[in-house]
């Protein structure tokens, strides 16, 4: 079934609105989905920024995880397991000073009433070591796993300081697609964009087009990815690419501005351009069902 | 004796031509350093003439930096310790950015420039 990507939908039994995503059939296999006992709901979120300072940016620099923390145990509905897509800690030049704020990081979103909880860096936690200082607390930079039905991928592309996949990573995502159905359901986590989104602001992968192209087969494939802290979507074919806003700061839209710089506080709507997105995955939808969530937990 | 003339003449020949050429061309290339270090280009300020053959020779001072140009379809990583050599030939008229593409640290969102591409 062919949809428009600008295509909304009122979730019914749920309420508001939100962004479809998803191509060809059901995103469950019809037989292990029929009662719709494989429904489920992940979170992700995104940009968190921690160790960012900057009062005229975010004066709340401090808070912020730890209301958007307090949003998600607050949900009605409790997610089966929640992606964090990166740049959990902002950049420092100290590798002493990354591990503290990956560990202060760490430390907050242990509060998450959720346990399944899981990781991968951007470039501000990963791109001046390689990834060494987040595999201490995260273990894997890239890595799969499987959850009712639907096979999700997490690619690294930051901590080769080129913001490349590379070719090791290319050839482990060669060989874990290749003995799967092209009707497989495939959710992948990255960073950055896969695709061109705005190269004059470094909005890319150098060797994105090689994993799109590696996953085009694939006839049910949604990526989300963080890095440009602000919703947007985009298909690359019959592929979906959803951002997810951030938790710090927000970005301006890609070329609205000359200059890339964070967007500044604006008092008279605090935590505007913040957030996080809840994905609903329903046995009888042809699509993921996206929403997204102030900082407060509003459904927006 | 008169064979072995023609042959020195013609191998004259084209060492002038070539050799020729070749300086002419590189007299008219504009060329330009450049130096990278965190966080900043210098010059990171560029004019080029439309159509004039540029050459950016990069340095870097300090660590890994990288340049890139997308609009121009251009860039290069520039490593501490060795000049790295980017050849262009400016078709039209602008002003590009560009920015450092090799994750570089606390500033590094900041490492950018811009060539002016003037008549």
């Amino acid at each position: 079934m062919k949809i428009d990507r600008r295509d909304f939908l009122k979730l019914t039994g749920i309420g508001g609105v939100v962004f479809a995503s998803g191509l060809g059939g059901p995103y469950h296999k019809a037989g292990a989905a029929a009662s719709g006992g494989n429904d489920f709901f992940f979170l992700q979120l995104s940009d968190t920024h921690w160790g960012f300072t900057g009062p005229a940016i975010n004066p709340d620099s401090v808070g912020t995880l730890r209301k958007a923390v307090a949003a998600v145990n607050g949900l009605k509905e409790q997610p089966d397991f929640i992606m964090f897509t990166g740049d959990l800690t902002h950049v420092t030049d100290d590798d002493k000073e990354r591990r503290a704020r990956l560990a202060g990081f760490r430390d907050i979103v242990k509060d998450l009433k959720v346990k399944d909880v899981r990781f991968m860096p951007g470039e501000h936690d990963a791109g001046l070591d390689e990834g060494e200082a987040f595999k201490e607390f995260f273990r894997e930079t890239h890595y799969t796993f499987d959850h009712k039905g639907i096979h999700f991928i997490v690619l690294d592309n930051v901590s080769d300081p080129k913001s490349v996949i590379g070719q090791t990573q290319m050839e482990w995502l060669r060989a874990d697609l290749k003995p799967r159905d092209k009707d497989a359901p495939i959710v992948v986590f990255t960073h950055r964009p896969l695709f061109d989104l705005y190269p004059d602001w470094d909005w890319y992968t150098r060797d994105g087009a090689q994993v799109i192209e590696m996953l085009m087969p694939y006839s049910t494939v949604t990526v989300f990815y963080g890095h440009i802290h602000q919703e947007h979507h985009r298909k690359t074919g019959h592929i979906d690419h959803h951002a997810a806003k951030g938790l710090m700061y927000p970005l301006p839209a890609p070329g609205s501005v000359p200059v890339k710089n964070p967007i500044p506080w604006d008092a008279s709507r605090p935590y505007r351009g913040l957030g996080f997105r809840g994905v609903n995955v329903k046995a009888r939808e042809p699509k993921l069902a996206i929403s997204e969530y102030s900082v407060k937990g509003e459904r927006l | 004796m008169r064979y072995r003339l023609t042959v020195y003449l013609v191998a004259a020949a084209f060492v002038i031509v070539f050799a020729g050429g070749y300086l002419i061309a590189a007299e008219n290339e504009q060329v330009i350093k450049i130096t990278a270090k965190r966080f900043e280009y210098s010059p990171k300020e560029i004019t080029v003439k439309k159509g004039v053959p540029v050459v950016l020779e990069f340095t870097s001072l300090d660590r890994l930096h990288g340049f890139d140009c997308p609009a121009l379809k251009i860039r290069t990583d520039i490593r501490p310790g060795q000049v790295s050599t980017v050849r262009f030939v400016p078709d039209k008229v602008g002003t590009y950015l560009f920015h450092c593409d090799n994750f570089c640290g606390t500033g590094h969102e900041g490492m950018r420039g811009t060539i002016k591409v003037v008549e």
